[in-house]
């Protein structure tokens, strides 16, 4: 196999995951605070996609600058779907809150069925078709920029959590609640700012993939495994490992793609998800609890 | 159980066993639908309700209980008898296998219940590439004349899927109301409370969970094999998808987990509700794909916020056959 169809293989999994690794950010980051796992994640992540679909074909807004408007509406809804529905759960059995979440994705991905019909749309831009050369190895532009956007939200996030008041109240709830409630902080409200955090890089990430792939309403499971794929190999609640399991996965999919079959892809991240749950199930990046 | 409740069940009983004079093929093709659900959702709830061991990947023993028999049926004619064997054998070591891994490695809670997706859709795209299984293409069963009786092929009327579903579901229902007030049915009920407790009064948690897991594969993968000779056709794309999964828990769930009745009636109230929206859908001249679904998914939504016990225990004491306490 040629050197350079590999390596232009090896970048374009490289970029993709870092998208990928954006989407499992949004769900790492409130696993690792409110301690519920996202079942919808991926419904939504497919939700954000078909938004930047409707405001390109209406308005020809590029998916790039759909990102705010679409981010701040998911901010505010995930909010809105932490405090009044998940936050009543916080108290109950881990599979109550499981299945509360699994009736969401299921009433996702169908309101998206019956709204939009089983049919693929995309958006088309001209940067989609261009790439920088290098020698002999070529850089989609659609996916550099991607790639560079996703690792650029990355970057806010983290110097939210890292600096920012709220962010360090945040950190302290995941850290300790109860401790968080008796020094004061309102934990509800901090959940719900969470699990807007979660949804917005959802959203942005959402914006960045229709970029890459074309979008039906029954992607939405397939992107929550592929995210509890990813957040498990890195780490659950490290949000480090978010990325750095998203760039794994890309790669590791690309690479099955290339050499095995593309139908195969997911099977090896599968099999790494596996892998990692027996012999380091705090994940790569995680630290044991 | 008091003699209420013997009453009901008794009658029940009477019911759907005098069903098949009266009913039409459809109405026969809904019972049958229920007590498949009922009884996988048995299956399941010895896991989860039982033992508390959270698994979502259960499509993983429909599936290759099915294609198992299947199989040995489309490429050699081995009957369904035969073939349920092996499929239990087959399940029965899957199910040791994930249970073993995930158990002595400390694998409990999310991360078990990923562990079990994670297998379940590892073989899904596995058998999407076994040609010899027919692949994506999928594996289809001859048909033979409906109206004869064939046992030892299963092949048969409505009727007999029918009567074979019942027995099932009874057989089911008498072999988890045995195990719950058996020494296993204490002790996984102490392991789903409080494992660390469990494993300090002495119980062997490693041991009962393990029974768990193999009980409720091999009860899942007869299942698969009825599933396979009553539909005919098996595609991995269905049988071993998530979705596939989730609906064999909703029953359970919505019904009551960790109760005997809860997914006969869970399996029940779903069936007929899916039912009753297609047939309402189709009188209104309405063809929206995922109608269905949304509904299937409010109705979980509510029922889980709302009854978070699930409807049976209610409907228990309203009919006045609770236990009392």
């Amino acid at each position: 196999m040629p050197l350079d169809l590999v390596t232009n293989v090896l970048i374009a999994g490289v970029l993709t995951g870092l998208v990928y690794g954006l989407m499992a950010l949004g769900l790492s980051v409130i696993f690792g605070v409110v301690r519920v796992v996202n079942f919808a994640h991926g419904e939504m992540m497919t939700i954000a996609m078909y938004a930047a679909v409707l405001l390109f074909a209406q308005w020809q807004l590029d998916p790039f600058l759909a990102i705010l408007p679409v981010a701040a509406v998911f901010f505010v809804l995930g909010y809105l779907l932490q405090v009044w529905m998940i936050n009543p759960f916080i108290t109950r059995p881990e599979y109550s809150q499981f299945m509360l979440l699994v009736a969401v994705a299921i009433i996702m991905v169908n309101a998206l069925l019956m709204v939009f019909g089983p049919s693929a749309r995309n958006v088309q831009v001209e940067y989609q078709l261009e790439s920088f050369a290098l020698g002999p190895i070529l850089f989609d532009k659609a996916r550099v920029y991607s790639g560079a956007a996703a690792v650029a939200v990355s970057a806010l996030l983290f110097a939210f959590f890292k600096f920012s008041r709220s962010g360090k109240a945040i950190r302290a709830c995941a850290d300790n609640y109860l401790g968080a409630k008796v020094v004061g902080l309102d934990v509800k409200h901090l959940y719900g700012l969470t699990f807007g955090l979660g949804s917005a890089c959802v959203a942005v990430a959402g914006c960045l993939m229709v970029l890459l792939v074309d979008v039906t309403p029954l992607l939405g499971p397939g992107y929550t495994l592929l995210a509890f794929v990813i957040v498990i190999v890195g780490g659950l609640g490290s949000m480090g490992g978010a990325l750095l399991g998203g760039v794994l996965i890309g790669v590791s999919e690309a690479m099955a793609g290339l050499f095995i079959t593309p139908s195969a892809k997911s099977m090896v991240s599968f099999a790494l998800l596996i892998l990692v749950l027996l012999f380091r199930p705090q994940g790569l990046l995680g630290r044991r609890t | 159980m008091n003699r209420r409740a013997q009453t009901l069940l008794a009658l029940l009983a009477l019911a759907l066993l005098v069903l098949p004079a009266f009913a039409s093929n459809y109405v026969m093709s809904v019972a049958t639908l229920i007590l498949f659900f009922a009884f996988t959702g048995q299956a399941w709830n010895v896991m989860m309700g039982f033992a508390g061991q959270l698994s979502l990947g259960h499509s993983l023993y429909v599936g290759v209980g099915a294609y198992t028999a299947a199989g040995l049926f489309f490429h050699y004619g081995l009957g369904p008898w035969a073939g349920l064997w092996l499929a239990i054998l087959l399940c029965v070591l899957l199910g040791a296998a994930i249970g073993f891994l995930a158990f002595r490695f400390g694998i409990s809670g999310v991360y078990f219940a990923l562990l079990t997706i994670a297998f379940a859709e590892f073989t899904r795209i596995g058998f999407d590439h076994i040609d010899w299984l027919g692949g994506p293409g999928g594996l289809f069963i001859k048909v033979a004349q409906r109206d004869q009786i064939d046992l030892l092929n299963f092949r048969g009327p409505p009727a007999m899927y029918y009567y074979a579903m019942l027995a099932l579901a009874a057989g089911a229902l008498a072999l988890c109301a045995w195990l719950l007030r058996s020494r296993a049915g204490y002790y996984w009920q102490a392991i789903r409370e409080d494992e660390e407790a469990a494993q300090a009064l002495g119980i062997n948690t490693f041991r009962w969970k393990m029974l768990a897991v193999i009980l409720s594969a091999a009860m899942t993968a007869v299942s698969g094999v009825f599933f396979a000779f009553y539909y005919n056709n098996l595609f991995p794309e269905q049988i071993f998808h998530i979705s596939r999964s989730i609906e064999i828990i909703l029953g359970p769930i919505i019904g009551g987990i960790g109760t005997l009745f809860g997914p006969i009636l869970g399996a029940a109230v779903l069936t007929l509700l899916a039912d009753g929206i297609t047939e309402l859908m189709s009188a209104f001249g309405i063809e929206i794909p995922g109608v269905k679904q949304v509904f299937y998914g409010i109705v979980l939504l509510v029922v889980i916020m709302f009854l978070p016990n699930g409807i049976w225990p209610t409907l228990a004491r309203r009919l006045g056959i609770a236990r009392q306490r």
